[in-house]
C-alpha cells in the first residue's frame, strides 16, 4: 500500500511540476546512472534514500505539518539534486515549496486567512481591538443568527475572551451527525488559536458561517466521515489530501451566490470605468521594474538576429513592454503584431496576413501546411526579407494546440523571421516537447511586470462580469428584422413562454408539440412542416437550441438570459 | 496604429518608405548599451569570427563522427540492389526480392539531433548512390495515402532537381495530384529511368556518372517509433509486392533500441524485411568530442567557467541529451560575453593581442584596473610596480599584454597536465574524480583539485597500481606532453621517460622479491589450527607493515608524487590568474535564466512575495506570510490558496474586501462595509479574471457562483 503510494506521489509529483525546473526527470537521471561515473550515482542513492524516508513517514503517525513539509522538501532536492546553480532573480525556490502538499482545507480557512491578513497593519502599528471585531463580525451577511449574534457582540467587548469559543463550540455540538463533524474541526481550529485574543476573533467568524452552511446545505448523510478520521490518523494527510481534494464527494463550500448579495453585476464598461478611476497601487515601483526590463531591448534585438527567439514569462501584463518594444526598436521593419488572447484568433490568420500582406500574395492554400511551405519557399529565396513577429500570449487557449505550434514553431525557425513572445499560463511550458524547443529555439527572460492584465481579460467571459448582453440583443433584433412576419411570431411566443417560466429554474424548455399547438391556434403555420423549416432557420442563426428530455420530446429553448429576452420582447413592442 | 482590436488579432506594420533595416546593423545593438562604443564594432566582429570558427570547426567534428556510419550505410545501400542492377532473374533472386533491404539506425534518444544526421545522410546518398531519396516524418504520415503522397511527392522533386528539365509540367502534375500508388509509383519510376538511360549521355554526364542506370529509391523513416503502425505495415506489405519492378531501400530512425522494430511489427511484416543494424556514435561520445575539440584546446581563446559549464552539461544530462542545445548554450556564452564584458575586445588570438592592447583607451585601462584579479595581482607587486600599474597607462598595456599571454601559455599548460592526469583517475576504481575528462577539468576549473578529498583518494589509488598499468599510464602521458609545441614539459619527459627505463630495471630484481614474498603463505597452507591462523595472520600483517618497501613501491611512490607536483604546479584553478575575467566567462546565472528557466517558481515567487519585485518597505512582511497591502491578485491568491477544490466567490469576494477594507482605512467605521464597494468588486473581478488567464481556476458549472481551483498545492 505504501510504496503504492508513494509511487502514485512521485508520478503525481512529476506530472504537475515543470519540465524545466528544479524538479527534475527522473528517468533522465536514471539512465545517467548507468554509465558516467559515481558522482550521480551518489545521487542515486540519496533519492532512494529519501524514497525510503517517505515511505517510512507514511507508515508513521505523524501529524506534524512542518516536519513534512522539510522531508517533501528534501524528497525535492533529491529529484532537483543537479538544481544547485544560482539563481540570479530570487526564484530559488525549491519544487517543494512550490508545490507543496495541501493542508487540511476547512470552508473556514480562507475567511480566517482575511480576518489575519486584515489585522496585519494594526499588529504593527498599535493593538487596537475594540473596533476590529465588530467589523470582522458583520462582514458575513448570510449568518441566520445574526440577531444572537448581535447580543453576543454586544457583550463581547468584556467577556469575549474565555467565553464565546466555548458557548460557540456547545451551541455547535448540535445532534445532527454532519454538524458534530464540522464542530470538530472547528473546535481544532480554534484551540489552535487560543492564545491570541484576534484570532479568537476570527474564529467566531469562521464559525458563524458554518452553521449558516450546514444548514443550507443538503443533507446527505456524512457516511464515512468517521471512518476518514481513523484512516486519515493511520496516514499523512499528503496522500490522502489529493485524493480528498480529486474525489467526486461532496464539496464542502457554502452555499452562498451572488444573488444573494444584492450585488447588481457589473457589466463590461462599468467595470472598465471603475478600474480607471481606481489608482494602480506601486505605480513607481512597478515603473521601476518595467524600466529595468526596457534596458533590455537592444540586447533583445541583438539575441533576435542571432537566431535566437525571445520568449517573455512572470506576473504582470507583457503587452505593454512589447508595445514599447515595437514602437522604439521596430519602427523601420517589416513586422506582425499577434494578439494571441484575441478569441478568434487562428494560426490560419496569422499565416494569412503574412502571406497576404507581407508577402503580397494573392490565392488561397489547400492547408496550413501549403501555406508555410510557400512561406518558407519565399523567405529562402529573397534573403532581403526580413519579418519580426510578436505574439501576446502565444500559449493563449487558440494557439496552444498542438498544430498550432507546430507551424509557429517551425516560422520561428525561419533564419530571417524572429520571433518574441510572451506566455503567462503556469503550465504553459507544457505545450513544447523537444522538438518544439529546438526549432522554437528560446532564449528565456523573466519579465515580471505586475501590470494588470487589462487588455488580456477583456475579451474573456469573466464569471463576475455580466454578459452585456448589448450584443445579443443587436444580434437578435438584426436577425428577427430579416425574417417573415409569421416567423417573428413564431419567435415571439417562444420568448414569451419561456418569459413565464423564468422562475422555475428546472424549466426544460416548451415541448415541439406543445409550441406547434400555440402556433397554429395564433394561425402562425398551418403543418408542423412549416414549423419544422422555421426552427431550422432559427437553428442556423443560433436563436435557438433544442434538446430531447428523457421522455424523447423535443424541448426548445432560446439561449439568451432573461433580461435580454425582456429588452427584446419591449422592442419588438415598440416596433409593432 | 493600435493593435487593440475587437475584430482583429494580427496586425501588418510595413514601413512606408524604403528606409527598412538591414541586418547588417545588428552591430549597432551591441553598442546601444555599453557606454564605452569605442570598440563595439571590434568587439562584435571578434564575437561572430570566433563564433563562425566554433560552429565550422563543430560541424566538421558532426561529419567525422558520422563518417562512419554514413560510409557503412553507403556501403550498404550499394550492396543491396546489386541484384536488380545485373538484372538476374534466377529464381532464388526472385524470392529474395520479397524483401526489402532495410537499414536500422540507432540515434540515441534526443530527436531534435537527428536532424542533422539525416540531412547529412541524405546528401550523402544523393551524391553517391541515388537522386530518389525521401524523407519521411511521422507528424506527416497520419495515414497511408499521407505517407504515398508525401512520398511521391518528395521524389518527383528530386527527380525535378536533377534532371533539371522544364519544371512546369512536373510541378503541375505533382499540383494535379496524380492518383498516388504504388503501380503509378513504378511508372514514374520506370520512365524516369528510361529516360536517364535514352538520353545523351553528354547532356547527363555529371548525374549518370555519380548514380547507377536504376538507382535504389531510398526512403527514410526519420523517427519509427512514432508512425502508427498500420501505416508501416501498409506499407510494408504493399511495397514488397512490387520489390521486384522498384528498388526500393528503407531506413528507419531509431530513437530507443532495435527491439522496437519487432515490437511494432508482427512477425508476418518483419519478415519481409532484410533488417541491418547501424549505430551511432552515442551522444555522450559526441558530448566529450565537442568538449575535447572546443574546450580543452588552446585553439580558441574563450574559455568558460566553472559554474557555467556545469549549468551546460547538467542540462545536457539531466534535460535532454542534445549536443545541438549545449552548442547552442556555448553560442550564448560567447555573446553574452563579448556584449557583457567591454574588455572582450582583449579575448582574441594571441597574434592580434598586442595590437590592441596597444590601442586601449585610458577608459578601457582603467577598467583593466578595476578587474579585481588585475588588483589582487597589483596588490602583490612590489610597491613601485604598484605604482606604476596604476598609474602609467603604457606601463600597463605592457603588462597587460605579458599577462594576457601567460594566461594562454597557462592554458596550454593546463591542458596538457588535465589530460594526463585523466589518464591517471580515468582507470582508479570508483574514479573519485570522475570517469570523464570534463568532470575532471570542472574539479579543477572550481578550485584548488589538490585540496580535495577526492583527489587524496585518488592518489592513495594511484599508489596502489600494478606495474603494467602504471607503464602504460606514464607511456600514454609522455605521448601527451611530448606533442606540444613548446619546451614547457621538456624536463617532464625526461623525468617520465627515467621512470620507464627504472621500471624496466626492475623486472630483474622482482622476480627475486616474489620469491621471498611467498614464503609465509606456505606456512599459512599447512596450519589449519583455528588459532594459530589467526596469530599467523597478525604476525603476517604486522610484518607487512614493518616491512621496508620495496623497490617497485617507492619507484611508484616518486612517480605518483611527481605527478602530484606537476598537478600542483600547473592545475591551479583559472580564477586565481590575473586578468581571467577578459577570457573567462562567468556569468551562469544568466545562461541558467536563459536557457533553463523557471516560469512557474517566478510567478509563484511574484503572487507569494510580491516585494521581491516591487521594492516598497509596506509590502516587506517577515514569517513568510504577505501583507494586506500586497497588489490584488496576490491577495487573492493568498486567499484561494485556502481553498480546496471548489471556491465559492461570495465567500472569496467578502474575504478580499475585508482585507482590502483594512489596508486601506483601518479606522473606517463599520456601517460602511454593510455593502461591498464597487471598486472593490471591479478589483476583484479582475484579479480573479486575472488568475483565471494564469491558469489556478477555472469557471465551474458544478455549483452556482464556483470557480474550480487547478493547482492542489498550497503554502
Amino acid at each position: 500500500m505504501g510504496v503504492v503510494l508513494v509511487n502514485t506521489c512521485i508520478s503525481l509529483s512529476k506530472f504537475l511540476s515543470w519540465p524545466a525546473e528544479e524538479t527534475k526527470y527522473l528517468p533522465a537521471s536514471s539512465t545517467v546512472v548507468e554509465d558516467d561515473g559515481t558522482k550521480v550515482r551518489k545521487d542515486k542513492a540519496q533519492l532512494s534514500v529519501s524514497v525510503k524516508r517517505f515511505v517510512k513517514k507514511l507508515e508513521n503517525i505523524s501529524d506534524n505539518e512542518a516536519q513534512e513539509i522539510l522531508e517533501e522538501k528534501n524528497y525535492v532536492a533529491a529529484l532537483g539534486i543537479c538544481a544547485q546553480g544560482i539563481m540570479g532573480n530570487g526564484s530559488n525556490i525549491s519544487g517543494g515549496e512550490v508545490y507543496s502538499f495541501q493542508t487540511p482545507k476547512r470552508s473556514n480557512k480562507m475567511a480566517e486567512l482575511a480576518s489575519e491578513l486584515a489585522q496585519t497593519p494594526e499588529k504593527n502599528v498599535a493593538p487596537d481591538d475594540s473596533k476590529c471585531p465588530e467589523k470582522m463580525a458583520k462582514t458575513p451577511q448570510s449568518s441566520k443568527r445574526s440577531g444572537s449574534n448581535k447580543v453576543q457582540q454586544r457583550s463581547k467587548k468584556k467577556e469575549f475572551v474565555s467565553t464565546t469559543p466555548y458557548r460557540l463550540r456547545k451551541r455547535l455540538a448540535a445532534p445532527d451527525p454532519y454538524l458534530e463533524s464540522e464542530s470538530e474541526y472547528s473546535a481544532s481550529c480554534s484551540e489552535e488559536e487560543d492564545e491570541d485574543e484576534q484570532k479568537e476573533v476570527s474564529a467566531v467568524l469562521s464559525d458563524q458561517k458554518t452553521p449558516a452552511k450546514t444548514k443550507a446545505a443538503s443533507t446527505p448523510p456524512p457516511r464515512n466521515s468517521l471512518a476518514k478520521k481513523n484512516k486519515e490518523q493511520k496516514m499523512g494527510n499528503l496522500v490522502e489530501e489529493y485524493f480528498e481534494a480529486h474525489s467526486s464527494s461532496k464539496v464542502l463550500t457554502s452555499d452562498r451566490t451572488l444573488q444573494k448579495l444584492r450585488k447588481r453585476r457589473l457589466d463590461q464598461q462599468t467595470l472598465r470605468d471603475l478600474l480607471k478611476n481606481a489608482p494602480l497601487a506601486y505605480a513607481a515601483e512597478i515603473r521601476n521594474l518595467n524600466q529595468q526590463h526596457e534596458s533590455l531591448f537592444s540586447k533583445w534585438m541583438l539575441q533576435l538576429h542571432l537566431g535566437f527567439n525571445i520568449v517573455l514569462y512572470g506576473l504582470g501584463s507583457k503587452r505593454d513592454l512589447l508595445e514599447k518594444f515595437r514602437t522604439s526598436l521596430l519602427q523601420d521593419s517589416v513586422h506582425l503584431v499577434v494578439n494571441g488572447y484575441f478569441p478568434s484568433i487562428t494560426v490560419r490568420s496569422i499565416l494569412n496576413s503574412i502571406t497576404e500582406e507581407v508577402l503580397d500574395h494573392i490565392g488561397t492554400f489547400r492547408s496550413p501546411l501549403d501555406q508555410l511551405e510557400f512561406i518558407t519557399k519565399r523567405f529562402k529565396e529573397d534573403s532581403s526579407l526580413e519579418l519580426y513577429v510578436l505574439i501576446h500570449n502565444l500559449d493563449s487557449q487558440m494557439l496552444r494546440g498542438e498544430r498550432s505550434q507546430q507551424i509557429l514553431a517551425q516560422l520561428s525557425s525561419l533564419p530571417s523571421i524572429y520571433l518574441i513572445a510572451s506566455i503567462d499560463h503556469i503550465n504553459a511550458p507544457l505545450m513544447w516537447d523537444q522538438a518544439k524547443l529546438s526549432l522554437y529555439n528560446w532564449l528565456w527572460y523573466e519579465t515580471t511586470t505586475f501590470n494588470p492584465y487589462v487588455e488580456e481579460t477583456s475579451y474573456e467571459n469573466s464569471l463576475l462580469v455580466q454578459q452585456s448582453g448589448s450584443l445579443a440583443l443587436s444580434s437578435l433584433m438584426h436577425v428577427l428584422h430579416s425574417l417573415t412576419l409569421n416567423a417573428r411570431g413564431i419567435f415571439r411566443l417562444l420568448a414569451q413562454h419561456q418569459l413565464e417560466k423564468k422562475d422555475n429554474p428546472s424549466y426544460p424548455g416548451l415541448s415541439f408539440q406543445d409550441f406547434y399547438q400555440q402556433c397554429r391556434e395564433a394561425f402562425l403555420v398551418n403543418s408542423d412542416l412549416t414549423l419544422r423549416a422555421q426552427l431550422t432557420e432559427f437553428r442556423d442563426h443560433k436563436l435557438i437550441r433544442t434538446k430531447r428530455g428523457a421522455d424523447g420530446v423535443e424541448y426548445l429553448l432560446i439561449p439568451v438570459d432573461d433580461s435580454t429576452l425582456t429588452d427584446f420582447l419591449e422592442k419588438e413592442d415598440e416596433d409593432v | 496604429m493600435s493593435t487593440c482590436s475587437v475584430s482583429k488579432g494580427c496586425f501588418v506594420f510595413k514601413p512606408s518608405t524604403k528606409k527598412r533595416r538591414l541586418s547588417d546593423k545588428t552591430a549597432h545593438d551591441f553598442r546601444c548599451t555599453s557606454n564605452d562604443s569605442e570598440d563595439t564594432e571590434l568587439r562584435f566582429v571578434t564575437c561572430q569570427s570566433l563564433w563562425n570558427q566554433i560552429k565550422s570547426e563543430t560541424e566538421q567534428i558532426q561529419e567525422n563522427l558520422n563518417k562512419q556510419l554514413l560510409d557503412n550505410l553507403v556501403s550498404f545501400l550499394s550492396r543491396s540492389h546489386s541484384d536488380f542492377q545485373e538484372k538476374t532473374t534466377d529464381w532464388t533472386c526472385r524470392m529474395k526480392f520479397r524483401e526489402i533491404p532495410t537499414a536500422a539506425l540507432v540515434l540515441g534518444v534526443n530527436v531534435t539531433d537527428h536532424d542533422l544526421t539525416f540531412r547529412g545522410l541524405s546528401d550523402v546518398l544523393q551524391d553517391n548512390i541515388t537522386p530518389y531519396v525521401a524523407l519521411l516524418e511521422a507528424k506527416d504520415c497520419p495515414g497511408i495515402k499521407n505517407l504515398m503522397q508525401k512520398l511521391m511527392g518528395q521524389l518527383m522533386k528530386c527527380d525535378i532537381d536533377v534532371d533539371s528539365l522544364e519544371d512546369e509540367d512536373c510541378v503541375q502534375v505533382s499540383q494535379n495530384r496524380i492518383r498516388c500508388s504504388m503501380p503509378s509509383l513504378i511508372s514514374w519510376y520506370d520512365s524516369v529511368t528510361k529516360k536517364t538511360n535514352s538520353e545523351t549521355p553528354s547532356k547527363k554526364r555529371n548525374s549518370s556518372s555519380r548514380h547507377w542506370q536504376s538507382p535504389p529509391v531510398v526512403v527514410i523513416f526519420k523517427d519509427m517509433e512514432s508512425f502508427t503502425t498500420k501505416v508501416l505495415q501498409d506499407f510494408i506489405v504493399i511495397s514488397s509486392q512490387h520489390i521486384h519492378e522498384l528498388p526500393l531501400v528503407l531506413i528507419f530512425g531509431i530513437a530507443t533500441s532495435p527491439m522496437i522494430i519487432h515490437r511494432l511489427l508482427p512477425h508476418s511484416v518483419s519478415s519481409l524485411l532484410c533488417i541491418e543494424l547501424f549505430q551511432s556514435l552515442s551522444c555522450k561520445e559526441h558530448l566529450s568530442t565537442i568538449i575535447d575539440k572546443l574546450l580543452l584546446t588552446s585553439q580558441f581563446p574563450f574559455k568558460l567557467g566553472e559554474k557555467v559549464l556545469q549549468v551546460l552539461i547538467n542540462i545536457f544530462l539531466y534535460h535532454d541529451f542534445s549536443v545541438q542545445n549545449f552548442i547552442k548554450g556555448f553560442q550564448l556564452c560567447i555573446v553574452e560575453h563579448f556584449y557583457s564584458q567591454p574588455l572582450s575586445v582583449l579575448c582574441c588570438h594571441l597574434a592580434d593581442i598586442k595590437k590592441r592592447v596597444y590601442s586601449l583607451s585610458h577608459d578601457q585601462c582603467e577598467s583593466i584596473r578595476r578587474l579585481p584579479s588585475f588588483r589582487r595581482y597589483v596588490e602583490k607587486q612590489e610597491s613601485g610596480k604598484q605604482i606604476e600599474l596604476l598609474t602609467n597607462n603604457s606601463f600597463l598595456k605592457e603588462e597587460t599584454e605579458k599577462l594576457l599571454g601567460d594566461l594562454h601559455v597557462y592554458h596550454e599548460n593546463y591542458v596538457r597536465i588535465l589530460r594526463c592526469l585523466h589518464v591517471f583517475t580515468s582507470s582508479l576504481p570508483k574514479y573519485p574524480l570522475g570517469k570523464q575528462i570534463r568532470e575532471l577539468h570542472c574539479a579543477c576549473l572550481e578550485n584548488r583539485v589538490w585540496e580535495t578529498e577526492e583527489y587524496e583518494s585518488s592518489l592513495q589509488l594511484a599508489r596502489m597500481l600494478n606495474k603494467t598499468d602504471l607503464v602504460t599510464m606514464l607511456q600514454q602521458c609522455v605521448e601527451i606532453l611530448m606533442s606540444s609545441s613548446g619546451k614547457e614539459f621538456d624536463r617532464a619527459v625526461e623525468k617520465l621517460k627515467e621512470f620507464l627505463t627504472q621500471f624496466q630495471n626492475l623486472e630483474a630484481e622482482a622476480s627475486q622479491e616474489r620469491d621471498v614474498s611467498v614464503s609465509p603463505q606456505k606456512e599459512l597452507q599447512k596450519k589449519t589450527d583455528l588459532y594459530h591462523l589467526q596469530k599467523t595472520l597478525l604476525e603476517l600483517k604486522e610484518s607487512r607493515r614493518s616491512k621496508k618497501l620495496t623497490k617497485f613501491e617507492m619507484l611508484r611512490f616518486e612517480v605518483v608524487d611527481y605527478i602530484d607536483s606537476l598537478v600542483r604546479r600547473y592545475l591551479a584553478p583559472a580564477d586565481e590568474r590575473a586578468l581571467h575575467e577578459i577570457v573567462y566567462f562567468n556569468g551562469a546565472a544568466v545562461l541558467r535564466g536563459h536557457l533553463n528557466a523557471a516560469p512557474r517558481t517566478a510567478l509563484h515567487t511574484a503572487l507569494n512575495s510580491p516585494h521581491w519585485y516591487l521594492k516598497n518597505q509596506a509590502l516587506r512582511c517577515d514569517g513568510g506570510g504577505i501583507s494586506n497591502k500586497a497588489p490584488d491578485i496576490c491577495i487573492v491568491y493568498k486567499l484561494h490558496l485556502e481553498c480546496g477544490r471548489l471556491i465559492n466567490l461570495v465567500d472569496w469576494l467578502e474575504a478580499f474586501s475585508t482585507v482590502v477594507m483594512a489596508a486601506e482605512e483601518p479606522n473606517a467605521d463599520a456601517a460602511s462595509s454593510d455593502q461591498v464597494d464597487d471598486v472593490i468588486h471591479a478589483r476583484f473581478i479582475r484579479a480573479v479574471s486575472e488568475l483565471e488567464l494564469l491558469g489556478f481556476i477555472k469557471p465551474s458549472k458544478q455549483k452556482t457562483d464556483h470557480v474550480a481551483r487547478l493547482t492542489w498545492g498550497g503554502c
